[in-house]
């Protein structure tokens, strides 16, 4: 799979390739289906809600929930992330985050700190970006609303302890979980009943598998969070107000049934392989790319040294050297595609202290060889000497 | 046989109705899904006729599961 030219090491933007079935399942949907799904009685239709259906419960599984119908199916992580947050948060409230967190959780909040007064607290983390849990037990007061932790950065890939913050959360205050699994999903295990976790945003395109423009969020039971978007669910029509029932009430208009039946059978690859006997595969990888750049002088490395407390990516500089030049190198003249830069994640670099230079991101996924981590050291070694 | 009853039952949302044909068919319970019959209002287009004289079972079963049904129907055929 993949171009023969190609190195793909930019998983953490986007997985790519996919797997062949995720493909056919689209094509399956476009060619033989196309219907809307929910809409109609008719055959189609009902074909159509049955793959969206389908889909939903593998989500479910996978982040070990019985109740399907709390899986919101959205366009992105990020729209997860903004209902969650925007749903949830009123005016005045306290919210913890990390000091890792994206800006798909920053903005949002950022916006509702100009708009309704929100006040953010940052967990102070350690110089690899990990969080600490003795700082996280400080800025938990009672009247903190909303916690909001990432589970595995995009910028050094560091996993946070989820289960262990989960707890932390539930024993020292009464606020609400909510956890950006973006990164995750697919790569880490997730059991949201163990880890306690109440808000759960995740995005299809990297570790499930599937295509751009799935993506969405878990509600835990009981929560009640207000609509952003109102409008037609094929259900309820004789009213002119917004459903109160899942999952409808968070998914109006016409849903990305095509990409839905990509995501769907993402999942199910990603449950055939097993996500421990995938995690397997990425460590491998990561361990050698890891041993292999750190042998080469001039590199400074980011995040955890330990790989088994990382996902597969690797964030480094070359020493005196700007990293969108590597990367241009990287791409122009040795075929490498990775992701260079802040990631859209100036607080995570800001922690690390690479603010505002960046880094290189070599970011890794299942489908990624041994000989490509191999021959992707000896193009940064290469790419190395010709700057000197 | 006319004058038999059928047992229809109706959801909110399409996604429940799947959802209880999926419970009920593992539960070994024969089940069909069918457009709502012009006698009855639903609007989500979808409903699942099941064995009459089975209602209370099923009830549990979807109760157990946490679906949401809108109603149950008799027509007589």
């Amino acid at each position: 799979m993949g171009g023969d030219l190609v190195i793909y090491f930019d998983n953490a933007a986007s997985s790519w390739p996919k797997p062949p079935e995720v493909i056919s399942a689209m094509k399956h949907f476009m060619e033989d289906i196309g219907a809307n799904p929910g809409r109609s009685g008719h055959r189609l239709s009902v074909e159509a809600a049955r793959i969206v259906f389908d889909a939903r419960e593998r989500v479910a599984e996978l982040f070990g929930s019985k109740d399907s119908s709390r899986i919101i199916f959205l366009m992105n992580g990020t729209q997860g992330m903004n209902l969650g947050i925007k749903g949830f948060l009123k005016a005045g409230d306290c919210v913890v985050v990390s000091s890792m967190e994206h800006n798909a959780v920053m903005r949002p909040l950022r916006r509702l700190e100009e708009k309704q007064g929100i006040k953010i607290t940052f967990v102070p983390s350690q110089k690899s970006g990990q969080l600490d849990l003795d700082e996280l037990k400080k800025a938990l007061a009672k009247k903190v609303r909303l916690v909001i932790i990432t589970h595995a950065s995009n910028v050094t890939g560091g996993i946070m302890p989820i289960r262990d913050i989960g707890t932390l959360v539930k024993e020292k205050s009464n606020a609400m979980f909510m956890v950006d699994a973006c990164q995750s999903v697919g790569s880490l295990p997730i059991d949201v009943d163990e880890m306690k976790i109440d808000l759960l945003a995740f995005t299809g395109h990297k570790g499930m598998l599937g295509p751009q423009g799935t993506g969405g969020l878990y509600i835990r039971e009981g929560i009640e969070l207000d609509t952003l978007m109102e409008g037609g669910t094929g259900s309820s029509s004789e009213r002119d107000v917004q459903p109160d029932f899942l999952p409808d009430k968070y998914e109006s208009g016409t849903m990305n049934t095509v990409g839905i039946a990509g995501l769907g059978a993402g999942v199910e690859f990603v449950m055939r392989m097993g996500v421990e006997k995938i995690r397997e595969q990425e460590m491998h990888l990561t361990r050698m790319l890891m041993e292999g750049l750190s042998e080469i002088g001039g590199v400074e490395m980011y995040g955890p040294e330990d790989h088994e407390e990382r996902i597969a990516i690797c964030a480094f500089n070359l020493r005196g050297r700007d990293p969108a030049e590597v990367g241009l190198s990287l791409d122009r003249d040795f075929g490498i595609m990775c992701r260079v830069g802040l990631q859209c994640a100036p607080v995570a670099h800001k922690t690390i202290g690479t603010f505002p230079r960046g880094a290189v991101r070599f970011s890794l996924g299942y489908f990624n060889s041994e000989t490509e981590v191999r021959s992707a050291v000896d193009t940064v070694k290469k790419v190395n000497r010709m700057g000197k | 046989m006319s004058g038999e009853r059928r047992c229809i039952i109706t959801f909110s949302s399409v996604h429940h109705a799947l959802k209880a044909e999926k419970i009920l068919l593992q539960g070994g319970t024969k089940v069909t899904l069918i457009p709502v019959p012009r006698e009855i209002s639903s609007d989500c287009g979808i409903a699942l006729e099941v064995p009459d004289g089975e209602e209370t079972r099923i009830k549990g079963m979807l109760e157990e599961n946490r679906v949401a049904v809108e109603g149950f129907h008799f027509l007589r055929r």
